[in-house]
């Protein structure tokens, strides 16, 4: 039952952080490159547009719940199995979430590096 | 990709793993925080350790979403994993920590997965983005770089469709 519980709160933090990134992506693709809008328009030009943004503000709150479920997960579970599992697990649903919602063509290229990263952090944080 | 963007990706990189190790360092020096003694957290933002730690997530953040607003989300996270790579360096060569096999073998895994990203394009969703947010106009010079782009795209796409066909 212990790891049912731990379970739910890792797919919890996953579901939030991935839900999170594209969001925070999202809304900076349609800000566009701060750089170029620096240049055009000045600091507080781009500072105004990121803050105007309501993806922005979307993507924070869940990178916020993602935060705070990680915080009780930890509670429950243990820190070796939280936290690789959440952070690899992550980098996997982003791939296939980037790829459905933004549109990014995630070659094969790409997802070979997905699952590498993801096995290569769930063996460094283990 | 120019200097000025290798240098956002590393800020991501570096104030990540910075950031992370402060605020743990910190976290480690006050001691546990329980919910029945909330205040306990207040304490916490006053020491230095957590305080830089969190003025570099800041940075983290900042950087982060600089480099989200010219390169792909499928981009820039294998680089901020690269973070964990460099907490594992400095852990076995700055603090002399014990670092085990398995470990070596998930900082060369990680590696591999950001250098076969590395090799590729770093913006793929512009078309989509083009007729989707025709809210701010982009200039010539920006119409420019994003062809130059395009055609680097098709170059770099070329190799990897060929090797599909020939399995």
């Amino acid at each position: 039952m212990k790891g049912a519980y731990t379970w739910g709160g890792i797919l919890v933090i996953v579901f939030a952080s991935v839900v999170g990134d594209i969001l925070l992506a999202r809304a900076m693709k349609q800000v566009g490159d701060v750089h170029a809008l620096w240049q055009r328009s000045g600091l507080w030009r781009v500072v105004a547009s990121v803050f105007g943004n309501s993806n922005f503000f979307l993507g924070v709150t869940a990178m916020a719940v993602a935060f705070f479920s990680l915080l009780f997960a930890l509670s429950w579970g243990d820190v070796s199995l939280v936290a690789p599992a959440a952070a690899s697990l992550t980098f996997i649903g982003n791939a296939f979430a980037a790829k459905i919602f933004l549109h990014e063509k995630v070659d094969r290229r790409r997802w070979i590096a997905a699952l590498l990263v993801a096995a290569g952090v769930a063996l460094l944080a283990g | 990709m120019t200097l000025r963007k290798y240098l956002v990706l590393a800020g991501v990189t570096v104030f990540a793993a910075a950031g992370d190790s402060m605020l743990s360092h910190g976290m480690k020096q006050t001691g546990n925080i329980s919910l029945h003694h909330l205040p306990g957290i207040v304490f916490a933002v006053l020491n230095p350790w957590v305080a830089v730690g969190i003025v570099l997530l800041l940075a983290f953040f900042a950087s982060y979403m600089n480099a989200l607003s010219w390169a792909d989300l499928t981009y820039v996270l294998p680089a901020t994993s690269l973070g964990y790579v460099l907490l594992a360096l400095v852990a076995r060569f700055a603090l002399h920590e014990q670092v085990s096999p398995l470990r070596w073998l998930g900082i060369a895994l990680i590696s591999g997965g950001v250098g076969f990203v590395a090799g590729g394009p770093a913006l793929t969703s512009h078309e989509h983005q083009r007729e989707g947010s025709a809210r701010i106009g982009p200039s010539p010079g920006e119409l420019l770089a994003k062809d130059l782009r395009k055609g680097a795209t098709a170059e770099d796409d070329a190799p990897v469709v060929s090797s599909g066909a020939q399995r």
